[in-house]
Protein backbone atom coordinates (compact mmCIF):
# COMPACT_ATOMS: atom_id res chain seq x y z
CA UNK A 1 0.00 0.00 0.00
CA UNK A 2 2.67 2.50 1.09
CA UNK A 3 4.49 1.31 -2.34
CA UNK A 4 1.92 2.15 -4.08
CA UNK A 5 1.28 5.32 -2.58
CA UNK A 6 4.73 6.94 -3.25
CA UNK A 7 4.33 4.85 -6.94
CA UNK A 8 1.27 7.58 -7.08
CA UNK A 9 3.18 10.39 -5.68
CA UNK A 10 6.66 10.33 -7.28
CA UNK A 11 5.12 9.68 -11.07
CA UNK A 12 3.91 12.35 -12.74
CA UNK A 13 0.42 12.71 -13.73
CA UNK A 14 1.07 13.07 -17.27
CA UNK A 15 -2.32 12.91 -19.26
CA UNK A 16 -1.24 14.73 -22.44
CA UNK A 17 -2.87 14.86 -26.07
CA UNK A 18 0.49 14.19 -27.75
CA UNK A 19 2.85 11.99 -25.49
CA UNK A 20 2.45 9.03 -23.43
CA UNK A 21 5.61 8.71 -20.71
CA UNK A 22 7.01 5.58 -20.38
CA UNK A 23 9.99 3.75 -17.82
CA UNK A 24 12.63 6.55 -16.08
CA UNK A 25 15.76 6.41 -18.11
CA UNK A 26 17.27 9.25 -15.81
CA UNK A 27 17.17 11.03 -12.78
CA UNK A 28 18.41 13.75 -10.40
CA UNK A 29 17.99 16.85 -7.85
CA UNK A 30 17.27 19.01 -11.02
CA UNK A 31 14.75 17.16 -13.26
CA UNK A 32 13.73 13.03 -13.80
CA UNK A 33 13.85 12.10 -18.03
CA UNK A 34 11.64 9.61 -19.43
CA UNK A 35 11.28 7.73 -22.10
CA UNK A 36 7.75 8.64 -24.03
CA UNK A 37 6.01 8.15 -27.22
CA UNK A 38 4.99 10.93 -29.26
CA UNK A 39 1.82 9.77 -30.86
CA UNK A 40 1.34 12.69 -33.37
CA UNK A 41 4.99 11.80 -34.95
CA UNK A 42 5.03 7.98 -34.14
CA UNK A 43 8.35 8.50 -32.75
CA UNK A 44 10.30 8.18 -29.19
CA UNK A 45 11.05 10.82 -27.45
CA UNK A 46 12.50 11.89 -24.38
CA UNK A 47 10.83 14.08 -21.84
CA UNK A 48 12.60 15.66 -18.83
CA UNK A 49 10.30 17.41 -16.53
CA UNK A 50 10.80 18.32 -12.37
CA UNK A 51 10.50 15.48 -9.99
CA UNK A 52 6.95 15.42 -8.84
CA UNK A 53 7.28 15.62 -4.70
CA UNK A 54 8.39 18.32 -2.53
CA UNK A 55 10.54 19.89 -5.66
CA UNK A 56 11.52 23.25 -5.34
CA UNK A 57 9.70 25.83 -7.87
CA UNK A 58 12.78 27.23 -8.82
CA UNK A 59 13.59 24.19 -10.58
CA UNK A 60 10.79 25.00 -12.98
CA UNK A 61 12.36 27.89 -13.92
CA UNK A 62 15.79 26.39 -14.63
CA UNK A 63 13.99 23.85 -16.04
CA UNK A 64 12.69 26.10 -18.76
CA UNK A 65 15.45 27.71 -19.02
CA UNK A 66 17.48 24.75 -20.08
CA UNK A 67 15.10 24.11 -22.98
CA UNK A 68 15.23 27.20 -23.78
CA UNK A 69 19.10 27.37 -24.21
CA UNK A 70 19.11 23.89 -25.78
CA UNK A 71 16.53 25.22 -28.34
CA UNK A 72 19.25 28.11 -29.50
CA UNK A 73 21.98 25.20 -30.21
CA UNK A 74 21.42 24.02 -33.51
CA UNK A 75 24.28 21.11 -33.50
CA UNK A 76 24.60 17.56 -34.10
CA UNK A 77 26.18 16.92 -30.86
CA UNK A 78 23.72 18.78 -29.10
CA UNK A 79 20.32 17.14 -28.26
CA UNK A 80 17.38 19.46 -30.16
CA UNK A 81 14.60 20.54 -28.20
CA UNK A 82 10.59 19.42 -29.81
CA UNK A 83 8.54 21.09 -26.59
CA UNK A 84 8.27 22.98 -24.03
CA UNK A 85 5.59 23.24 -21.48
CA UNK A 86 3.80 22.83 -18.05
CA UNK A 87 1.48 19.73 -16.90
CA UNK A 88 -1.96 20.52 -15.38
CA UNK A 89 -0.19 21.20 -11.14
CA UNK A 90 2.43 23.85 -12.58
CA UNK A 91 5.33 21.52 -13.26
CA UNK A 92 7.89 22.42 -15.89
CA UNK A 93 8.90 19.79 -18.90
CA UNK A 94 10.39 19.71 -21.81
CA UNK A 95 10.38 16.89 -24.90
CA UNK A 96 13.47 16.16 -26.90
CA UNK A 97 15.32 13.48 -28.44
CA UNK A 98 15.54 10.22 -27.37
CA UNK A 99 19.58 9.90 -26.63
CA UNK A 100 20.77 6.15 -27.34
CA UNK A 101 24.10 4.88 -26.55
CA UNK A 102 26.14 5.26 -23.36
CA UNK A 103 27.86 7.32 -20.93
CA UNK A 104 31.31 8.54 -21.54
CA UNK A 105 32.79 6.83 -18.22
CA UNK A 106 31.26 3.48 -19.68
CA UNK A 107 32.37 3.79 -22.89
CA UNK A 108 35.89 4.59 -22.24
CA UNK A 109 36.09 1.18 -20.62
CA UNK A 110 35.83 -0.51 -23.66
CA UNK A 111 37.96 1.94 -25.76
CA UNK A 112 41.31 1.39 -24.73
CA UNK A 113 43.06 2.88 -27.60
CA UNK A 114 44.91 6.27 -26.61
CA UNK A 115 44.10 7.91 -30.34
CA UNK A 116 40.48 6.61 -30.48
CA UNK A 117 39.95 8.41 -26.79
CA UNK A 118 41.65 11.69 -28.07
CA UNK A 119 39.73 11.34 -31.18
CA UNK A 120 36.24 11.20 -28.57
CA UNK A 121 37.62 13.90 -27.23
CA UNK A 122 37.81 16.06 -30.10
CA UNK A 123 34.63 15.23 -30.49
CA UNK A 124 33.51 16.00 -27.40
CA UNK A 125 34.85 19.73 -27.93
CA UNK A 126 32.89 20.57 -30.82
CA UNK A 127 29.35 21.06 -29.67
CA UNK A 128 30.56 22.67 -26.66
CA UNK A 129 32.95 25.11 -29.01
CA UNK A 130 29.57 25.54 -30.67
CA UNK A 131 27.52 26.88 -27.67
CA UNK A 132 30.35 29.17 -26.62
CA UNK A 133 30.17 30.63 -30.12
CA UNK A 134 26.45 31.36 -29.40
CA UNK A 135 27.45 32.69 -25.40
CA UNK A 136 26.28 29.65 -23.76
CA UNK A 137 28.52 28.03 -20.82
CA UNK A 138 27.75 24.31 -19.79
CA UNK A 139 28.90 24.76 -15.97
CA UNK A 140 28.57 21.21 -15.78
CA UNK A 141 30.64 18.91 -18.30
CA UNK A 142 31.69 15.31 -17.07
CA UNK A 143 31.45 11.85 -18.58
CA UNK A 144 27.93 11.67 -16.73
CA UNK A 145 26.98 14.39 -18.42
CA UNK A 146 28.22 13.22 -22.15
CA UNK A 147 26.89 10.52 -24.22
CA UNK A 148 28.49 8.22 -26.89
CA UNK A 149 26.22 6.78 -29.34
CA UNK A 150 26.11 3.54 -31.31
CA UNK A 151 28.11 5.07 -34.25
CA UNK A 152 30.39 6.85 -31.94
CA UNK A 153 28.56 10.19 -31.62
CA UNK A 154 29.18 12.35 -29.16
CA UNK A 155 26.13 14.48 -27.32
CA UNK A 156 26.39 16.94 -24.49
CA UNK A 157 23.26 16.52 -22.10
CA UNK A 158 22.52 18.46 -19.30
CA UNK A 159 22.21 21.89 -19.48
CA UNK A 160 20.49 22.82 -16.64
CA UNK A 161 23.00 24.82 -14.91
CA UNK A 162 24.28 26.38 -18.24
CA UNK A 163 24.62 30.73 -18.25
CA UNK A 164 23.88 33.08 -20.63
CA UNK A 165 26.90 35.26 -21.33
CA UNK A 166 25.98 38.48 -19.64
CA UNK A 167 25.09 40.11 -16.69
CA UNK A 168 22.57 38.54 -14.01
CA UNK A 169 21.70 35.41 -16.44
CA UNK A 170 21.47 32.90 -13.36
CA UNK A 171 18.09 32.00 -11.86
CA UNK A 172 18.13 32.28 -8.55
CA UNK A 173 19.42 29.43 -6.38
CA UNK A 174 17.69 26.78 -4.88
CA UNK A 175 16.27 26.86 -1.29
CA UNK A 176 17.24 23.13 -0.48
CA UNK A 177 19.55 20.50 -1.55
CA UNK A 178 17.80 19.26 -4.77
CA UNK A 179 21.05 17.61 -6.51
CA UNK A 180 24.18 16.78 -6.78
CA UNK A 181 27.01 19.92 -7.05
CA UNK A 182 24.06 22.29 -5.75
CA UNK A 183 24.71 23.80 -2.66
CA UNK A 184 21.82 24.73 -0.67
CA UNK A 185 21.79 28.62 0.01
CA UNK A 186 24.78 30.03 -2.30
CA UNK A 187 26.00 30.43 -6.04
CA UNK A 188 28.06 27.30 -6.03
CA UNK A 189 27.09 25.26 -9.60
CA UNK A 190 28.88 22.21 -11.00
CA UNK A 191 30.21 19.26 -10.22
CA UNK A 192 33.21 18.53 -7.38
CA UNK A 193 36.17 17.29 -9.71
CA UNK A 194 35.19 19.08 -12.25
CA UNK A 195 34.36 22.41 -11.19
CA UNK A 196 36.94 25.24 -11.66
CA UNK A 197 38.17 27.01 -8.65
CA UNK A 198 36.58 30.17 -9.60
CA UNK A 199 33.04 27.97 -9.76
CA UNK A 200 33.45 26.71 -6.29
CA UNK A 201 34.25 29.81 -5.00
CA UNK A 202 31.07 31.02 -5.79
CA UNK A 203 32.27 33.43 -8.69
CA UNK A 204 29.29 32.89 -10.59
CA UNK A 205 29.45 35.91 -12.24
CA UNK A 206 32.80 35.84 -13.48
CA UNK A 207 32.96 32.23 -14.73
CA UNK A 208 33.55 32.19 -18.15
CA UNK A 209 34.23 29.72 -21.19
CA UNK A 210 37.37 29.00 -19.35
CA UNK A 211 35.32 27.39 -16.57
CA UNK A 212 34.71 24.59 -19.37
CA UNK A 213 37.97 24.29 -20.42
CA UNK A 214 38.68 23.32 -17.05
CA UNK A 215 36.24 20.33 -16.69
CA UNK A 216 37.40 19.60 -20.59
CA UNK A 217 40.72 19.44 -19.13
CA UNK A 218 39.73 17.16 -16.38
CA UNK A 219 37.76 14.78 -18.72
CA UNK A 220 40.92 14.89 -20.60
CA UNK A 221 42.57 13.45 -17.14
CA UNK A 222 39.82 11.05 -16.86
CA UNK A 223 40.65 9.99 -19.96
CA UNK A 224 44.60 9.63 -19.45
CA UNK A 225 43.39 7.61 -16.56
CA UNK A 226 44.90 3.77 -16.67
CA UNK A 227 46.82 4.51 -19.71
CA UNK A 228 50.39 3.04 -18.08
CA UNK A 229 52.53 5.94 -19.38
CA UNK A 230 50.60 8.94 -20.37
CA UNK A 231 53.00 10.88 -23.21
CA UNK A 232 54.06 14.06 -21.41
CA UNK A 233 52.72 16.61 -23.99
CA UNK A 234 48.92 15.24 -23.11
CA UNK A 235 50.04 15.25 -19.30
CA UNK A 236 51.07 19.67 -20.44
CA UNK A 237 47.65 19.93 -22.24
CA UNK A 238 45.77 18.72 -19.25
CA UNK A 239 47.97 20.94 -16.52
CA UNK A 240 47.43 23.91 -19.15
CA UNK A 241 43.45 23.59 -19.26
CA UNK A 242 43.35 22.49 -15.29
CA UNK A 243 45.48 25.73 -14.54
CA UNK A 244 44.12 27.14 -11.28
CA UNK A 245 43.97 30.70 -12.92
CA UNK A 246 41.77 31.34 -16.00
CA UNK A 247 44.18 33.15 -17.18
CA UNK A 248 46.46 30.32 -17.61
CA UNK A 249 44.40 28.21 -19.40
CA UNK A 250 43.57 27.79 -22.68
CA UNK A 251 41.82 30.99 -23.76
CA UNK A 252 38.69 28.78 -25.66
CA UNK A 253 38.21 25.20 -26.57
CA UNK A 254 39.08 25.76 -29.84
CA UNK A 255 42.76 26.23 -28.73
CA UNK A 256 42.61 23.07 -26.33
CA UNK A 257 41.28 21.28 -29.97
CA UNK A 258 43.92 22.27 -31.55
CA UNK A 259 46.58 21.42 -29.24
CA UNK A 260 45.17 17.68 -28.89
CA UNK A 261 45.08 17.71 -32.86
CA UNK A 262 48.59 19.35 -32.92
CA UNK A 263 49.68 16.05 -30.59
CA UNK A 264 47.25 13.33 -32.90
CA UNK A 265 49.41 14.80 -35.91
CA UNK A 266 53.02 14.39 -34.32
CA UNK A 267 53.49 18.19 -34.64
CA UNK A 268 54.92 20.29 -31.63
CA UNK A 269 52.40 21.27 -28.87
CA UNK A 270 52.60 24.64 -27.66
CA UNK A 271 52.28 23.65 -23.53
CA UNK A 272 54.87 21.65 -23.25
CA UNK A 273 58.45 22.45 -24.52
CA UNK A 274 60.41 19.32 -26.05
CA UNK A 275 63.63 18.02 -25.22
CA UNK A 276 66.24 17.81 -28.84
CA UNK A 277 66.48 13.99 -28.20
CA UNK A 278 62.56 14.36 -28.20
CA UNK A 279 62.19 16.35 -31.18
CA UNK A 280 64.44 14.14 -32.89
CA UNK A 281 62.25 11.05 -32.17
CA UNK A 282 58.83 12.83 -32.46
CA UNK A 283 60.27 13.77 -36.32
CA UNK A 284 61.29 9.93 -36.78
CA UNK A 285 57.66 8.97 -35.66
CA UNK A 286 55.67 11.39 -38.19
CA UNK A 287 58.00 10.19 -40.98
CA UNK A 288 58.88 6.77 -40.09
CA UNK A 289 57.81 5.07 -43.25
CA UNK A 290 60.01 7.63 -45.07
CA UNK A 291 62.83 7.33 -42.85
CA UNK A 292 62.44 3.26 -43.08
CA UNK A 293 63.09 3.64 -46.54
CA UNK A 294 65.77 5.64 -46.77
CA UNK A 295 67.46 3.72 -44.05
CA UNK A 296 66.70 0.71 -45.89
CA UNK A 297 68.47 2.26 -49.20
CA UNK A 298 71.52 3.60 -46.81
CA UNK A 299 72.02 -0.34 -45.29
CA UNK A 300 71.40 -1.75 -49.08
CA UNK A 301 74.06 0.45 -50.04
CA UNK A 302 76.67 -0.48 -47.07
CA UNK A 303 75.61 -4.30 -48.13
CA UNK A 304 76.79 -4.19 -51.31
CA UNK A 305 80.05 -1.68 -50.44
CA UNK A 306 81.11 -4.56 -47.99
CA UNK A 307 80.08 -7.47 -50.43
CA UNK A 308 82.11 -5.52 -53.25
CA UNK A 309 85.48 -5.41 -50.64
CA UNK A 310 85.16 -8.71 -50.11
CA UNK B 1 52.35 20.38 -58.48
CA UNK B 2 50.85 17.43 -60.11
CA UNK B 3 52.28 13.88 -58.85
CA UNK B 4 54.09 12.83 -62.02
CA UNK B 5 55.85 16.02 -62.21
CA UNK B 6 56.88 15.42 -58.60
CA UNK B 7 57.80 11.90 -59.47
CA UNK B 8 59.63 13.22 -62.78
CA UNK B 9 61.84 15.61 -60.04
CA UNK B 10 62.48 12.99 -57.72
CA UNK B 11 63.21 10.55 -59.51
CA UNK B 12 65.42 12.28 -61.37
CA UNK B 13 67.19 13.61 -58.09
CA UNK B 14 67.39 10.26 -56.67
CA UNK B 15 69.02 9.03 -60.07
CA UNK B 16 71.73 11.41 -59.79
CA UNK B 17 72.60 10.44 -56.69
CA UNK B 18 71.94 6.68 -57.17
CA UNK B 19 74.45 6.73 -59.56
CA UNK B 20 76.83 8.30 -58.05
CA UNK B 21 76.77 6.37 -55.20
CA UNK B 22 78.56 3.35 -57.88
CA UNK B 23 81.50 5.08 -56.95
CA UNK B 24 81.56 3.83 -53.70
CA UNK B 25 79.77 0.35 -53.91
CA UNK B 26 81.75 -0.52 -57.52
CA UNK B 27 84.70 1.59 -57.83
CA UNK B 28 85.77 0.02 -60.80
CA UNK B 29 83.05 1.14 -62.85
CA UNK B 30 84.73 5.32 -62.34
CA UNK B 31 85.57 5.31 -66.11
CA UNK B 32 82.24 5.11 -66.73
CA UNK B 33 80.67 7.22 -64.00
CA UNK B 34 79.61 9.59 -66.33
CA UNK B 35 77.11 7.13 -68.21
CA UNK B 36 76.21 5.85 -65.56
CA UNK B 37 74.92 8.65 -63.95
CA UNK B 38 73.29 9.77 -67.46
CA UNK B 39 71.60 6.68 -67.18
CA UNK B 40 70.61 6.42 -63.94
CA UNK B 41 68.87 9.87 -64.30
CA UNK B 42 66.89 8.96 -67.08
CA UNK B 43 66.07 5.63 -65.53
CA UNK B 44 64.64 7.99 -62.73
CA UNK B 45 63.15 10.42 -64.54
CA UNK B 46 60.69 7.85 -66.37
CA UNK B 47 60.46 5.63 -63.78
CA UNK B 48 59.44 8.35 -61.27
CA UNK B 49 56.77 9.99 -63.89
CA UNK B 50 55.40 6.68 -63.96
CA UNK B 51 55.49 6.58 -60.59
CA UNK B 52 53.93 9.79 -59.83
CA UNK B 53 50.83 8.74 -62.49
CA UNK B 54 50.45 5.33 -60.56
CA UNK B 55 50.07 6.88 -57.23
CA UNK B 56 47.34 9.20 -58.70
CA UNK B 57 44.99 5.95 -59.19
CA UNK B 58 45.89 3.82 -55.82
CA UNK B 59 44.40 4.30 -52.67
CA UNK B 60 46.51 2.88 -49.79
CA UNK B 61 50.09 4.11 -48.95
CA UNK B 62 51.07 0.36 -48.89
CA UNK B 63 50.07 -0.26 -52.59
CA UNK B 64 51.55 3.27 -53.53
CA UNK B 65 54.93 1.85 -52.41
CA UNK B 66 54.47 -1.98 -53.55
CA UNK B 67 53.96 -0.31 -57.07
CA UNK B 68 56.73 2.07 -57.06
CA UNK B 69 59.33 -0.57 -55.94
CA UNK B 70 57.83 -2.64 -58.41
CA UNK B 71 58.42 -0.12 -61.65
CA UNK B 72 61.92 0.71 -59.91
CA UNK B 73 62.85 -2.82 -60.64
CA UNK B 74 61.59 -2.79 -63.57
CA UNK B 75 63.49 0.17 -65.00
CA UNK B 76 66.36 -1.25 -63.07
CA UNK B 77 65.58 -4.63 -64.84
CA UNK B 78 65.74 -2.77 -68.50
CA UNK B 79 69.05 -1.23 -67.92
CA UNK B 80 70.81 -4.76 -66.63
CA UNK B 81 69.42 -6.09 -69.84
CA UNK B 82 71.06 -3.41 -72.00
CA UNK B 83 74.41 -4.51 -69.93
CA UNK B 84 73.65 -7.86 -70.76
CA UNK B 85 73.21 -7.36 -74.15
CA UNK B 86 75.78 -5.01 -74.98
CA UNK B 87 78.44 -7.34 -73.35
CA UNK B 88 79.50 -5.35 -70.59
CA UNK B 89 79.47 -6.46 -66.80
CA UNK B 90 75.69 -7.04 -65.33
CA UNK B 91 76.08 -5.41 -61.91
CA UNK B 92 72.58 -7.20 -60.84
CA UNK B 93 72.53 -6.64 -57.46
CA UNK B 94 73.95 -3.26 -57.71
CA UNK B 95 71.74 -1.57 -60.18
CA UNK B 96 68.12 -3.83 -59.17
CA UNK B 97 67.91 -3.46 -55.35
CA UNK B 98 68.97 0.35 -54.94
CA UNK B 99 66.25 0.90 -58.06
CA UNK B 100 63.79 -0.65 -56.36
CA UNK B 101 64.38 0.51 -53.12
CA UNK B 102 64.81 4.17 -54.52
CA UNK B 103 61.05 3.67 -56.49
CA UNK B 104 59.43 2.70 -53.22
CA UNK B 105 60.72 5.95 -51.83
CA UNK B 106 59.26 8.18 -55.08
CA UNK B 107 56.00 5.81 -54.75
CA UNK B 108 55.87 6.58 -50.96
CA UNK B 109 56.59 10.67 -51.74
CA UNK B 110 54.23 10.81 -54.66
CA UNK B 111 51.30 8.94 -52.84
CA UNK B 112 51.52 11.35 -49.70
CA UNK B 113 51.73 14.39 -51.95
CA UNK B 114 48.65 16.21 -52.09
CA UNK B 115 47.99 18.01 -55.23
CA UNK B 116 46.78 21.36 -55.05
CA UNK B 117 43.64 22.53 -56.59
CA UNK B 118 43.02 24.46 -59.34
CA UNK B 119 41.22 27.71 -58.78
CA UNK B 120 37.65 27.83 -59.72
CA UNK B 121 37.12 29.64 -63.52
CA UNK B 122 34.64 32.76 -63.61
Amino acid sequence: MLTHLEAVARDPDFEHPRYTLGPVIAGGGMGVVYRARDRLLDRDVAIKLVPAVGSDPVLGTRLEQEARILARLDHPGLVPVHDLGRLADGRAYYVMRLVEGERLDQNLAVTPSLPERLRLFLRILEPVAFAHAKGIVHRDLKPANIMVGPFGEVLVLDWGIAKLRGPAQDPPPTTGATGPGVTGAGAVLGTAGFMAPEQALGRSATVDERADVYALGAILRDLLRGHPSPPRPLLAIRDRAMAVAPESRYASVQALAAEVSRFLNGQVVEAYRESPLERVGRFLARHRIAVTLILAYLVMRLALLLLARR
Amino acid sequence: MKKPVLGLILGGVLGVFDGLSALISAPEVSPQIGQIVAGSTFKGLLAGALIGWVSRRVRTLGAGILWGGLIGLFFAALITLMQKLSGEPVYYWEIMLPGAIVGTIVGYATFRYQEGRQPAKA
